[in-house]
């Protein structure tokens, strides 16, 4: 065990990952000698050489395009995109390409090596452009996992397991908890298998359910709610696409309550789905309604980022709603 | 550490503009229509082998576009896209490759499929999307793929073909393989934005790759005076350090020589290639298109005299090495097979309904599963609702 950052904790699986098999890959906008604008690809071209680990031109859809086509050769690539919020140029190489490849060949082609990281969410002052969650643009697309960390081990083990599952993964990196989140994390290999979502904390009262960023405000509203006597059961989901559906619909059948909170928009947002689904299997076990603390129907405001962010207090308010109820 | 390649050999003091014309572009023309040859023209490689093999697949391309035009006509399948006036760019090329050099094609290039030697009963099992097709039935007609023929398959997105190419040409390169990948395309996919992406990662990696543009005057009704302003689309590449090259596109001489010598470069010098070949699409867009709504019939003709099939076939019987009579009784001969193939093909039935929820992942998650149990309960409520399922479900 040695204590890593989350951005450490994700050098070292892509260092475990490139050092075991000589088919991964990893590349994007500053990738290279630089190591990534956030340092995640660090040292790793110089000790996998510049074929495996390189910069790419400036442009998104060609990273993914490329990333596509190397896949579908039977490489294992690990492509960047240098923030969440310029995913959307790769958006038809990733929807209309990388999710159907196999199902459209009759499983003749398919691109199941492919991995994508990219950071995601807000709380870094970083405005419309450096603050999205574009989680569920893609949570509606038959054939990709989506998968979102978050702590370092999480994150190590997470991306070890997406790297070498045969399914194009997109992998959203919680970047205000880069340098911010730190714990132990083994120095081996291990993974953390995708589709389980984690119950972090048991609970009787209400189930409270997040992912990445979110579980550590989560942690805090569940923190002041135990104050108020109220047992929350929290559940990291871990994997959006596909979702642990039995280990969510479990804890509501025991607690009867379930808050659901993202950074992303409402309307649209993931909590949408979990919420309806949840809805229709546990609907005589519910006794509130199922709240949403989600970010505003807006673009990610710079100056009233604060306001904006579905935060520990917003949700403390909505346990306690549902509670009460 | 910047690596510019700006040079500054010619300076000047006064504002000097480039305009495209002043790189001229040439064309090569290697074969004239009556079968004879360009004096002082560079022959490629050809033995009478190759020259009946590309021969038979573009006799079998016309046969099989002109009955499933007619079957798309009767109703007996959903779509269809020919490729007449085109089979010997995309047929002249494949020749020239390593039975291994991927083929990453846009949707006109069932005849380089063909040469690799596709069966007819498999093109047919993907019109009719039936159990047969390796694609499971599940994309439109035209949308081949076939992973032992090296034939990645198809897609409809335009141009997003082209940096996947560059990728797999990378993936090559890193497995020191001395193959490379030809990427099809028309110049209307050109206008994408993949295209710019691939051509400058393809420059920058320096992968065996070889791009080939069929510029066939139309993307649609969009005429190609509508789509570009410069040059057309082989000068575009030279400014992102690939090499370019056009050529007559209904002359296969003169692309079986251009890819030749494209691969080449492209396998033993690491040097992207592409190559723009001058053509025309002598038929519709597709089964949906009418092209007497934007274009002459008198432009049409001019085309049709520069039958690429016709200028190859002069040539093979100034060689001795073909004759009409050959030619009627071969031509009829694939007509039958074609007609054969598609009436055994139309009774096969479609895959089963299982097949809807396979290949989405490598293995079926749950959800999966539950949504595909709840339609096999709906189809047997309903069975007269569902006929291509109905009757196949698994017995539980």
């Amino acid at each position: 065990m040695s204590n890593m950052n989350l951005l450490q904790a994700i050098n070292n699986a892509l260092d475990i990952a490139m050092g075991k098999d000589n088919k991964v890959v990893c590349f994007g906008e500053d990738v290279g000698h630089f190591g990534g604008v956030f340092r995640a690809t660090s040292h790793l071209q110089d000790k996998y050489g510049k074929s495996r680990c390189f910069n790419t031109p400036l442009t998104e859809q060609g990273i993914i395009g490329f990333a596509n086509g190397l896949a579908s050769g039977g490489h294992k690539p690990v492509a960047e995109i240098q923030f969440a919020d310029y995913i959307f140029p790769a958006f038809d190489q990733i929807v209309n390409e990388a999710a159907k490849f196999r199902y459209r060949s009759g499983d003749q082609f398919s691109v199941g090596g492919l991995t994508i990281r990219s950071p995601y969410g807000g709380g870094i002052h970083g405005g419309l452009y450096h603050s999205q969650s574009p989680e569920a643009y893609f949570t509606g697309t038959p054939g990709l996992k989506v998968v979102i960390p978050r702590n370092p081990y999480q994150a190590k083990g997470l991306l070890l397991a997406s790297i070498r599952d045969d399914n194009p993964v997109i992998f959203f990196e919680p970047k205000r908890l880069y340098r911010a989140s730190t714990g132990e994390v083994p120095e081996e290999d291990y993974e953390i298998e995708l589709g389980k979502a984690e119950v972090v904390q048991q609970g009787t009262d209400i189930t409270v359910l997040g992912w990445g960023a979110q579980m550590e405000v989560l942690e805090k509203a569940v923190e002041m709610a135990a104050k108020d006597g109220i047992s929350c059961e929290l559940i990291d989901l871990r994997t959006l696409l596909p979702w642990d559906v039995d280990t969510v619909a479990e804890s509501v059948k025991k607690t009867g309550r379930l808050l659901i909170s993202h950074e992303a928009p409402k309307t649209g947002g993931f909590a949408g789905e979990i919420a309806t689904e949840i809805q229709q299997k546990c609907f005589l076990y519910l006794e509130s309604p199922i709240e949403r603390v989600t970010g505003l129907d807006t673009p990610f405001p710079l100056a009233h980022d604060k306001e904006y962010m579905p935060d520990h207090l917003k949700n403390y308010e909505a346990i306690k709603r549902s509670v009460n109820f | 550490m910047s690596n510019s390649k700006q040079s500054e050999a010619q300076v000047v003091h006064a504002p000097v503009f480039i305009s495209g014309d002043d790189l001229e572009t040439p064309t090569l023309k290697i074969l004239r229509q009556d079968g004879t040859t360009y004096e002082g023209a560079e022959l490629p490689e050809i033995d009478q082998a190759l020259a009946l093999k590309i021969y038979d697949t573009f006799l079998f391309i016309r046969a099989l576009d002109e009955r499933m035009v007619a079957a798309q006509r009767q109703g007996r399948i959903s779509f269809y896209m020919t490729e007449i006036g085109e089979e010997a760019a995309d047929i002249g090329s494949t020749a020239a490759l390593d039975p291994e050099d991927m083929i990453m094609a846009q949707y006109r290039e069932q005849g380089a499929l063909a040469f690799r030697g596709f069966p007819l009963e498999q093109f047919m099992h993907q019109l009719f999307s039936n159990e047969n097709d390796l694609g499971k039935g599940r994309q439109m007609p035209i949308h081949y793929g076939s992973n032992e023929l090296h034939y990645m398959t198809i897609s409809s997105p335009l141009a997003t073909q082209l940096p996947q190419a560059a990728g797999y040409a990378y993936g090559l390169k890193l497995e020191e393989k001395q193959n490379c990948v030809i990427c099809y395309f028309g110049e209307g996919a050109a206008s994408e934005g993949d295209f710019h992406a691939a051509i400058n990662m393809a420059g920058v990696y320096k992968v065996p790759a070889i791009y080939f543009c069929r510029n066939n005057g139309y993307a649609i009704s969009t005429p190609s005076s509508e789509q570009f302003a410069g040059d057309g689309i082989a000068p575009r590449a030279v400014a992102y350090g690939l090499k370019a090259i056009r050529v007559d596109g209904n002359d296969v001489l003169a692309v079986l020589k251009a890819t030749q010598e494209a691969r080449r470069l492209a396998v033993e010098e690491n040097q992207p290639v592409l190559i723009e070949a001058m053509t025309y699409r002598l038929g519709a867009h597709s089964t949906s298109d009418d092209p007497s709504g934007y274009r002459s019939k008198k432009e049409e003709e001019k085309w049709r005299e520069k039958d690429p099939v016709a200028r190859f076939k002069n040539w093979l019987i100034a060689q001795g090495w073909w004759s009409e009579e050959q030619d009627a009784a071969e031509m009829a001969q694939k007509r039958q097979n074609v007609l054969d193939a598609m009436k055994k093909a139309e009774t096969v039935p479609s895959p089963k309904v299982d097949e809807l929820i396979t290949d989405v992942y490598d293995v079926p998650p749950q959800h999966l599963q539950d949504q595909l149990d709840e339609l096999k309960a709906h189809i047997r409520q309903y069975p007269e609702a569902y006929p291509k399922t109905a009757g196949r479900l698994d017995d539980e």
